[in-house]
């Protein structure tokens, strides 16, 4: 089964990569609250901003 | 805000651009699925005319609602939500369009080579070699579009949605590489670098993740953004949806053997990957409630707006297709249900159910902001989709269990003297029925696209639409950043 010396190795160098950007993540703060991220998105309003009315009904 | 001070924008164009064409591609890809499905039906529908054939067709569907209608949803989810949640502007312009006008070449090459008969012969990466090399472009530019705008951001936080996109947008240029990797003997024709047995679990090592990080992981990212936002409730627990995310991109990898149980891939690798597979239980389904769960509180919502339907039955087939990939992967189960019409089914719950519904409804949400309208033309038709959707996903999914336990038990019946009871043609004939339920469902799905196609259209040229190429940023979201 050569084609797992390629996907084992691959596969070990990716879980060393995601702990290392877990690391990173924790580290940076960016699990600190667990909260806010979840209501923040909410604030962001993207509903467009209502339309002029058309030339002819103006 | 004075006259003087350039006012920030959002990229909207390369979102709309992607958004109107999922929708296209969308009907392109189903309906393809529709012909093929008559074809199974009435097999001499084509008069045997080569490039009509089931064969050639059939990579042509699976490519285009894959890579087409998915992947044009997820360029215009991903691109839209990363600049909202992180108030900033795509990273590059131009990159963007290139990325938007790239995916579109793949997709014309796909539907004129497949047809003629060039294929590489590997399940959804039949593509040969020069378009493989111009998908690799493509999805670098990608991911240099869409982590430049991370890196960008205004907002210290990264929202879960984009680690979804992100570890979506990598391990797809991970698999794809990886796969493609083949020897040119021709413009159109290539032999793998792989041979045999290995060729085969390399295929689906690169053939399931693309199922758990094309069409789960790049959707889950809409999932978190869209159902939140539709609702207008945070997601049930944040906390259980980063837990979800690093859960998911551990334990995913080593899900692909079960594609290839009693087959000459060594016994260990496959109960390995009979294993990792029943583990994906766990954070699949920890998402799966997380979503629905987002919505307590505010159920009665449901009676009424249609784009959140969509959402939550996604999210519902989500929950019973990764119930039932697990089941399927154990292989005593597998020994019954591989090559039957059941792993078609099962397909099909997470492709109509969950990623198709989950993308309708995120397109719903962004369609009518991309024309500067605060909802679709037509609410009611968005609800005659709705139902012309589950009924087709129902009937399409019932007709296949039938059908594939049907096969299963019948190829595996045996008489007294250890004599097949069941010609194979038998099982062919017992399936027949159900074939054409499928293709009604079938019928059905697409016809609620064309209903959404023409929804699209008369939002677009509303009197009051407005088309949006660049979105100010609010001064609040830049202020609060």
């Amino acid at each position: 089964m050569e084609s797992l010396y390629l996907l084992i190795p691959l596969s070990v160098l990716l879980v060393g990569g995601i702990l290392w950007l877990l690391w990173w993540a924790v580290g940076s703060g960016q699990f600190d609250d667990l909260e806010g991220p979840g209501h923040r998105i909410l604030m962001d309003d993207d509903r467009p901003v209502p339309a002029p009315p058309p030339d002819d009904l103006r | 805000m004075g006259d003087g001070v350039m006012q920030e924008t959002y990229n909207y164009k390369v979102v709309r651009q992607f958004a109107v064409m999922a929708v296209v591609w969308g009907i392109v890809g189903m309906a393809m699925g529709v012909f093929i499905a008559a074809q199974l039906v009435w097999p001499d529908m084509t008069y045997g005319i080569e490039w009509l054939s089931y064969g050639r067709l059939r990579p042509l569907h699976t490519n285009a609602v894959i890579f087409a209608f998915g992947g044009c949803a997820l360029f215009a989810t991903s691109y839209y939500v990363v600049q909202r949640t992180c108030h900033a502007r795509l990273f590059n312009d131009g990159l963007a369009a290139f990325t938007f006008w790239g995916w579109q070449a793949v997709i014309v090459a796909a539907a004129i080579s497949l047809p003629m008969g060039y294929t590489s012969g590997k399940e959804y990466a039949e593509l040969e070699w020069p378009i493989d090399i111009l998908i690799a472009v493509v999805w670098v530019c990608y991911a240099l579009t869409f982590f430049g705008t991370v890196i960008k951001r205004k907002t210290p936080h990264i929202y879960v949605a984009n680690w979804f996109f992100g570890a979506f947008i990598l391990t797809v240029a991970l698999l794809h590489i990886v796969n493609s990797m083949a020897m040119p003997a021709g413009p159109f024709k290539s032999y793998s670098a792989y041979a045999g047995v290995q060729d085969a679990m390399i295929q689906w090592w690169y053939g399931h993740n693309a199922v758990g990080f094309f069409l789960t992981a790049g959707f889950l990212g809409m999932m978190y953004y869209f159902v939140p936002k539709q609702t207008n409730r945070p997601v049930y627990s944040y906390r259980l949806s980063v837990v979800h995310f690093w859960g998911l991109i551990f334990t995913y990898m080593w899900a692909g053997p079960h594609h290839l149980h009693y087959t000459a891939l060594p016994d260990w690798t496959q109960s390995l990957g009979m294993v990792f597979s029943l583990i994906l239980l766990a954070p699949s389904w920890g998402g799966m409630v997380n979503g629905i769960m987002t919505l307590s509180g505010a159920w009665d919502k449901l009676r009424t707006d249609p784009i959140l339907k969509f959402l939550v039955t996604s999210l519902s087939f989500y929950g019973m297709s990764t119930f039932e990939g697990p089941m399927m992967a154990i292989k005593s189960v597998n020994a019954l249900s591989h090559y039957t019409d059941w792993t078609v089914g099962h397909v099909h719950s997470g492709a109509l159910g969950w990623v198709a519904m989950v993308s309708i409804g995120s397109l719903y949400y962004l369609i009518p902001r991309m024309f500067g309208r605060q909802e679709m033309w037509s609410v009611r038709l968005i609800n005659v989709h709705f139902w012309l959707a589950t009924l087709g996903v129902v009937l399409y999914i019932a007709a296949m269990w039938v059908a594939g336990v049907s096969e299963g038990l019948m190829w595996r019946a045996t008489n007294p003297d250890g004599t097949l009871t069941y010609s194979f043609a038998e099982a062919v004939k017992a399936t027949y029925p159900f074939l054409f339920i499928r293709f009604l469902g079938g019928l059905l799905y697409v016809s609620g696209m064309l209903l959404m196609a023409y929804n699209v259209y008369r939002t677009a040229t509303a009197r009051d639409a407005r088309v949006y190429n660049d979105a100010p940023i609010p001064a609040a979201a830049l202020a609060h950043a």
